[in-house]
């Protein structure tokens, strides 16, 4: 078990072993998207009320999802490499923030999509949208951060320690703008108690909220392989590999 | 606590280390005035630009004027933020206050104590006076006023984060403006909330309750992050 703690920290292993992952998850990743946007947009029976408009629904949810899942994988990839010191832990934390930023622009944008036509207009200051819009913020807070130091030790650092007071801060900032106005509906999926959302909707939904984390974690390994290769650029396995 | 007096018998107290120096930031603070007055020129600057972007009317203003203040007090603290640990950082004297054995929570408590007192209270106890300027209804200036007592303080710990994480950054000012505006949010939302209720003749006290609790979570929190944060910026 420690063995293979200690070995994360090692870069030429985390690459190697992040690309045997990327070998089979990538390809599983794909199919999976392809067969989950497939059955969400042309199998499922339309909505009774929202008619054919609520298919964006396969992409909205699983972006907003993950874009808030990748902010706390960041935290946490943050507190290890506080804690421990562990170089890697700065790829990882320094890898999730561009991920995270694109899901969430995704998230928004294709709620905006989705407002027009079922509350006809593009924005509303609604709580969800907002804090949404706040995590946007927060993830470009942190890529501001680790590009303004000249330093990358510290700059990962302090994007640490940023997105760790970021943790503390989301449930406030979430549960502040959902006292302060409220417009969107509740979340559909429960997993105490009954979901109010159909089960020929539920499982296409269920499929591409797998196949957006998947995405989202080929997308953390392929930037964390270019991150090693940028950092350990002078070494002689990179040399080797790049065969220079 | 006792460790540091075991090590060096002439070292005072944490809580007299505290004083000396709260005492130290505020004579530094009262030495330049201007400094001190420019938040409160903002502040008065940017509530005139108000009447004169929406139209002078009073009804207009009133509406609006809740808002209004709690925005340009989050402004006038944020321009504040950036400065609080830049001297020290200069000179070096962060660096000898890192190194002593004095617990850096409470060091750093006594810099945001000083900061807030110098900015977030002043303007606090000024802020009747703009209110008045707004047409803000009479009965909700209390509120007005112990809502902003409680939220800058938020604003100073949070601000403090920010300004620690970008000490040693050349081109800080604007970057500690993105990194704390977000946590700024929550802020302005119950103490904008606080007024509004007030002026509608509602009770206050449950915004005010969650202004307070807010505050205790930063006093508890943010002094750690600052601390870790001004340990990477000068070891960078």
């Amino acid at each position: 078990m420690w063995s293979f703690f200690h070995k994360l920290g090692s870069p030429p292993w985390l690459y190697g072993i992040a690309g045997s992952i990327l070998r089979w998850l990538l390809p599983l990743t794909l199919l999976a998207l392809i067969a989950g946007a497939s059955w969400g947009l042309l199998f499922t029976p339309p909505d009774f009320r929202q008619g054919n408009s609520y298919r964006i629904i396969y992409i909205h949810v699983p972006a907003a999802v993950v874009a808030l899942a990748g902010y706390y994988v960041m935290a946490l990839a943050g507190a290890v490499s506080l804690i421990w010191k562990m170089k890697m832990a700065d790829v990882a934390m320094k890898a999730c923030a561009p991920v995270g930023a694109a899901l969430t622009f995704i998230a928004l944008v294709t709620g905006a999509i989705w407002g027009k036509p079922t509350w006809g207009t593009w924005w509303v200051w609604d709580a969800r949208i907002t804090s949404m819009l706040i995590l946007l913020f927060l993830y470009l807070g942190v890529i501001a951060l680790y590009e303004a130091y000249d330093n990358k030790a510290a700059a990962a650092k302090a994007c640490a320690v940023l997105s760790l007071v970021g943790t503390v801060n989301i449930p406030i900032i979430y549960k502040s703008v959902d006292w302060w106005y409220s417009l969107h509906q509740p979340a559909s999926i429960k997993f105490t108690g009954g979901s109010t959302i159909d089960p020929s909707m539920l499982y296409p939904l269920m499929l591409m909220i797998a196949s957006f984390y998947a995405l989202f974690t080929c997308c953390l390994l392929l930037n964390m392989r270019v991150e090693i290769l940028r950092r350990e650029a002078r070494t002689n396995w990179v040399r080797k590999l790049v065969g220079a | 606590m006792s460790a540091p007096v075991a090590i060096f018998p002439e070292a005072p107290g944490t809580l007299a280390f505290c004083a000396r120096l709260l005492r130290r930031q505020l004579v530094l603070a009262l030495r330049r005035p201007v400094d001190i007055g420019n938040p409160l020129l903002f502040f008065a600057m940017v509530v005139a630009l108000f009447p004169l972007g929406l139209g002078p009317a009073p009804g207009t203003l009133a509406t609006f004027a809740p808002g209004i203040l709690w925005i340009v007090a989050l402004l006038a603290n944020l321009l504040t933020a950036d400065n609080l640990f830049r001297g020290d950082f200069d000179d070096g004297s962060l660096e000898q206050l890192l190194l002593s054995p004095q617990p850096l929570y409470t060091s750093v408590l006594a810099y945001v104590l000083s900061q807030w007192l110098v900015t977030g209270a002043l303007l606090a106890l000024l802020s009747p006076l703009f209110a008045l300027m707004l047409n803000l209804a009479p009965g909700a200036i209390p509120t007005l006023v112990c809502s902003l007592l409680l939220g800058s303080g938020v604003l100073s710990l949070v601000g403090g984060i920010g300004a620690a994480l970008t000490v040693g950054l050349r081109r800080g000012g604007m970057l500690v403006a993105l990194l704390i505006l977000p946590f700024y949010m929550p802020v302005l939302i119950f103490g904008s909330a606080a007024v509004q209720a007030a002026v509608i003749g509602a009770p206050a006290g449950a915004h005010l309750a969650i202004l307070g609790a807010m505050l205790c979570l930063a006093l508890a929190l943010a002094p750690l992050a600052i601390g870790a944060a001004l340990r990477i910026s000068v070891d960078a």
